[in-house]
Formats: C-alpha cells, sequence, structure tokens
C-alpha cells in the first residue's frame, strides 16, 4: 500500500474541502473495500478523508419511507427491527452479504461504491478496460464464470456491483440523497446511480468527483414488507452471489396486484426487471406466473462460455424467491 | 484524554540485542532528523486534523495504553504484531477473506487487516492476549481445548476472538447459527464441527461473554 496522508473531517463541509484541497484522494468509511484496493495497488491515493465523524447517522421513518444513515453499519441496519419487519428482503441482502466482522466495519454509502470481483479487474498484471481504459477485455475469451450476462457491452461483462444490498434496494424503488462540495443535495433513484458499462466500463455511477453520499430512503410499500432475497453461491455463506433475487409480492385473493423484482450476481449493475414485474402484476400467483416472469427477466441474457449456466440459475433463483414469499 | 488509570504497558523483555539495537538507532536517528513529535490523540482533536509521516500513535490494547510511531497507512494487524509485539493475532490473507486477524474493537469483532491504526486510537482494542484472566483461561479458551477445537492453531486466535463476540451478540442458540455467524472465519485444517462444538458448549453453560 502506497504512502499517503489521513485527514479525519467532522463535517460534510471539511469532508468535501479536504478532498478537494489535495488531488488523488479518497473518502475512508469502513475501509473494507478501499484498503483491500489499496493493498493490491489497484488505487492508489495521496490522501484518505476520514468521514466516519460525518453525520449521516440513523434509521428513521419518514414521510417519504425509511431513510438510512449512509454512516450506519451493516450489521446495524440488517438486524434492526424497522428493517427487518418492513423490509425483510433488505435485511436479508444485508446480513447474508460478507462476513459478520465485515458488517460490523462497512457503512452504507461504501457498500454501494463496492468494486467488481473480475479477477482480471483485481489482478494489475492483466489488461482490463475498467482499470486501464482502451487496455482490452480479457475477461471475454477468458474466465468469466462469475461475470455478468445483462447488460453486457464489448467493453466489459463484469458486474460491476457484486454485492447484494443495492439489488434488494433497487427492487424496492430506494433513493440516494447525495451532496456535493457546495453543500447541494440531489436525490438520486439507486436504480439510475448504477450506470451501463457501454464503452466506458470504468465509470460505475453517476456519483460526481468528491459527492458524498448521505442516506438511503426506501418507500414503505405493501410489496417491500412481503418480500425475500435469495442468494445462490459456491458455498453456503461467506462468498458473493453466482446469481440473486430480490422480490416483493403484494398478493390478494391469489392475484398478484403489484411486485417487484431485482437480479444480482447476473447484470453489469444490479438488474431491476421491468419485464418481470409486468408478467406478475394482475396474474395469479402460481409457478406457472413465476417461470413466465423468470424467462421475461432473463429473455435478453447474452452469456459467455463460462457463465451460460447463469441463465437457467437465474431463473431458477428467481422463481424459488417468488414461490418463498407467495406461499 | 487519557484515562490516567491506566496501567503503564509492561517493559518489553530484552530478546534480541541487535534488533533492539537497530530499534535505538532508528529511534535516534528519526528524533534528530523529524520534527518534534506531537501525540496522534492531541493532533486530532485540535485544530491540524491532519496526519502525514511517521507520528506517535497511542492504541488502548487489552486495557493498557500503549505508544508507537507508525505512519498512516499501518493497519491495526501490522501495529498489533509488529510494533507493539503482540503476535497472537494471526496474518492470513491480509484482504478480509479469512478472519484469523479478528480482533474487538469497542466490543464489536472487525478484521484488524482492513482497519487503520491510526483510526482506531482511543478505542478499546481486545487481542486473544487479553482473554484469559492471569492463569485462568476463558471458557471459550478451555472449551476449545476440551473439545480439539484446532489442529495447527493458526486460525485459532481470530476463531476464539469471533467466537466471544459471537457468543455475546446471542448468534450461538443453535449449530446451525453458529455455523453461519462464524462463516467469516476460515479453518484450512477443518476442525469445524469441534469449533461448532465449543462455542455451543460456552453457550450452553449460560456464559454470556
Ligand atoms: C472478503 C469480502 C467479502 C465480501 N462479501 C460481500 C458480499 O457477499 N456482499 C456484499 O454486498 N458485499 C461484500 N463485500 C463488500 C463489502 O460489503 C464492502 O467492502 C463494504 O460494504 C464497503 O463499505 P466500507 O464502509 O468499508 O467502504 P470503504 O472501503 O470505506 O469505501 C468504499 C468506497 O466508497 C467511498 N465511500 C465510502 N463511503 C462514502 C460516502 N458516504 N460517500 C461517498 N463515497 C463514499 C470510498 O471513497 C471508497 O471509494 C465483501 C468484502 C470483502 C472484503
Ligand atoms: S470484464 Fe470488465 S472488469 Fe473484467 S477484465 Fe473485462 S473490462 Fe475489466
Ligand atoms: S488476515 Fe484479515 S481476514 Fe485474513
Ligand atoms: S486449526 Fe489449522 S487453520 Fe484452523
Amino acid at each position: 500500500m502506497n504512502n499517503f496522508s489521513y485527514t479525519q473531517a467532522s463535517s460534510a463541509k471539511e469532508a468535501t474541502a479536504s478532498r478537494a484541497g489535495t488531488a488523488q484522494s479518497a473518502y475512508i468509511a469502513g475501509g473494507t473495500t478501499l484498503l483491500d484496493l489499496m493493498k493490491a495497488n489497484l488505487e492508489e491515493h495521496a490522501q484518505l478523508v476520514d468521514i466516519n465523524l460525518l453525520p449521516f447517522k440513523g434509521i428513521e421513518q419518514t414521510a417519504d419511507g425509511l431513510r438510512i444513515g449512509a454512516m450506519e453499519r451493516m450489521s446495524d441496519v440488517g438486524e434492526h427491527p424497522l428493517v427487518v419487519q418492513n423490509y425483510p428482503a433488505v435485511s436479508e441482502s444485508l446480513l447474508l452479504a460478507a462476513s459478520p466482522q465485515l458488517r460490523n466495519m462497512a457503512s452504507i454509502g461504501g457498500n454501494m461504491l463496492q468494486r467488481t470481483r473480475c479477477g482480471y479487474f483485481r489482478d494489475a498484471a492483466f489488461p482490463c478496460n475498467k482499470r486501464v481504459p482502451g487496455s482490452g477485455c480479457p475477461a471475454i475469451a477468458g474466465d468469466n464464470h462469475n461475470l455478468a450476462i445483462l447488460g453486457v457491452s464489448d467493453a466489459c461483462i463484469a458486474t460491476a456491483y457484486p454485492g447484494d444490498l443495492a439489488v434488494a434496494l433497487a427492487a424496492f424503488d430506494a433513493v440516494l440523497t447525495l451532496e456535493n462540495a457546495k453543500g447541494k443535495q440531489r436525490r438520486v433513484p439507486v436504480t439510475e446511480f448504477y450506470v451501463l458499462p457501454g464503452r466506458t466500463p470504468q465509470r460505475e455511477t453517476v456519483l460526481e468527483p468528491g459527492e458524498l453520499i448521505v442516506a438511503v430512503t426506501i418507500p414503505n410499500t405493501a410489496h417491500a414488507r412481503r418480500s425475500t432475497y435469495l442468494k445462490v453461491r459456491e458455498r453456503t455463506s461467506y462468498a458473493y452471489a453466482l446469481a440473486s433475487a430480490a422480490v416483493g409480492l403484494d398478493v390478494q385473493g391469489g392475484t398478484i396486484r403489484s411486485a417487484r423484482v431485482a437480479l444480482g450476481g447476473v447484470g453489469t449493475k444490479p438488474w431491476r426487471s421491468p419485464e418481470a414485474e409486468k408478467v406478475l402484476t394482475g396474474a395469479p400467483a402460481t409457478e406457472a406466473t413465476f417461470r413466465a416472469a423468470a424467462a421475461a427477466a432473463l429473455r435478453g441474457a447474452q452469456p459467455h462460455d463460462d457463465n451460460r449456466y447463469k441463465v437457467e440459475l437465474a431463473q431458477n433463483t428467481l422463481v424459488q424467491a417468488l414461490l418463498a414469499v407467495s406461499s | 484524554m487519557m484515562d490516567s488509570n491506566t496501567p503503564e504497558p509492561a517493559a518489553q523483555p530484552e530478546q534480541d540485542g541487535r534488533r533492539s539495537f537497530i530499534k535505538q538507532a532508528g529511534g535516534l536517528l528519526g528524533l534528530a532528523l523529524a520534527p518534534p513529535l506531537i501525540s496522534q490523540a492531541e493532533r486530532l482533536t485540535a485544530m491540524s486534523k491532519k496526519v502525514e509521516g511517521v507520528t506517535e500513535m497511542r492504541l488502548k490494547v487489552n486495557g493498557t495504553v500503549r505508544t508507537m510511531q507508525a505512519e498512516p497507512r499501518v493497519t491495526l494487524l501490522d501495529a498489533l504484531r509488529e510494533r507493539l509485539d503482540l503476535t497472537g493475532t494471526k496474518k492470513g490473507c491480509d484482504h478480509g477473506q479469512c478472519g484469523a486477524c479478528t480482533v474487538l474493537v469497542d466490543g464489536k469483532r472487525v478484521n484488524s487487516c482492513l482497519t487503520l491504526a491510526v483510526m482506531v486510537q482511543n478505542k478499546e482494542i481486545t487481542t486473544v492476549e487479553g482473554l484469559a484472566k492471569g492463569e485462568e483461561l476463558h471458557p471459550l479458551q478451555q472449551a476449545f481445548i476440551d473439545h480439539d477445537g484446532f489442529q495447527c492453531g493458526y486460525c485459532t486466535p481470530g476463531q476464539l476472538m469471533s467466537g466471544v463476540a459471537c457468543l455475546k451478540e446471542g448468534h450461538a442458540k443453535t449449530d446451525d447459527s453458529v455455523r453461519e455467524w462464524m462463516s467469516g472465519n476460515l479453518c484450512r485444517c477443518g476442525a469445524y464441527p469441534n469449533i461448532v462444538a465449543a462455542i455451543r458448549q460456552v453457550e450452553q453453560s449460560g456464559f454470556k461473554g
């Protein structure tokens, strides 16, 4: 890890000013993504600005839904009674992620900005369009067993966000509050926060340099209350998803009134599926409906040699998740 | 700011004359060249909150305040092992993937390999060296012996710290719960069944941590 200076900020203003004051600066929250990457020499920063003292805290009901401060820890949010009760899929996405130790350290804001686990991205010896724009993508003809089948481009096929929480947040229409160096706040839906790789896979989100994630707000809805997060991995625990599904249904008298579906582990970004939701809405809550919805969700899949299995795996994962919430 | 009741760190036994000479020489040289040292804890509460280069850091480990000279990039794991001679905490992967480096910070289990020492000053750090009370082993340490909870022992300090936290969190109520909530600690020797048994024994004895 290269040497750097460390600055502790106690307000958003101080944080943005410190960061702007030194070229090659980064914020540090839990450090579980940042230090991992810096140790592998994949990121280098002259200054780290510690944002843990920023008042982006609290988990509280507001008129817009549950507001969770960006500095809250994954462990605290995952086990919070309001989250467990009203957003089971969000709670499960947190508690099935990483390890208890990492969840104690990792913040909600940092979680949104974790990086891909593409093996070529994580090994500086290889070219990678995401790390070094224009250098090429060895994954397309190489080992792509854990990479994406939806939203891919000729430049990059990585699951840019490999984690879980943002998948559940995308399903339930969560909105991020961001704040820039001028103190100006804006609200961006999680589904619009992440962008497709296209020809610029180095750009993964709409976050501007120096902009802070302040909080995330999740609307309180019937489908979020009846929701689940199903994660399929290479081992039972402590692994990233090969495929995952965040689903919520509002079922009345056997008919689906409203539905929310997002997939993880298969898209170049957390993959909300309006196609699946369209099939589900107004249809009977049966396995046949769920199969049709799963087929619709994966219709545009573009698998490569090693990740062809994900087309079927993702469909089965989605069907199992829908069966679980409808029973 | 620092607890005035805190005992001074015990003097480190001289093990290796050459090594301690180099340390001393380095210290003297460093002192001659470096600007006057300001304690980092003071800096962090004073106006200038920027820490650059080698400065003094204070870590409260197992109830004792220890001081050391280090750069901001030094992780808590390296600080414990390389600067404070607390080598009980192990380095496995150095990337958050194995749990060998697990310690408690303010009572919560964390991976010390992904924690910067500069960020945990003023916090209570507990390592495996802090579990036993003198000659009396922590109940979980005893249970690991009773159940053969290890073979090579490399993962054991991390397993113990994680297990102590798992018990305290109330996540050790069933075997399955222990398996899930201990999944952040890998054991290459595969002592898992015995580790689960050890944690469950302590849970069933009513020990609350
Ligand atoms: C071994 C391992 C396994 C993992 N497994 C999973 C898993 O199964 N599922 C999963 O979802 N995740 C997993 N993770 C990822 C983990 O969840 C993230 O590393 C963590 O959430 C990042 O949060 P942090 O606070 O530590 O971020 P940091 O490392 O502190 O920051 C990450 C990035 O975000 C920026 N940043 C942080 N906070 C803000 C903010 N408020 N505003 C603007 N920028 C900010 C930082 O500058 C940095 O670039 C795993 C990580 C490891 C190391
Ligand atoms: S898939 Fe994306 S991250 Fe992986 S090597 Fe290709 S460009 Fe890099
Ligand atoms: S050494 Fe820290 S998790 Fe492996
Ligand atoms: S006892 Fe050898 S790694 Fe666990």
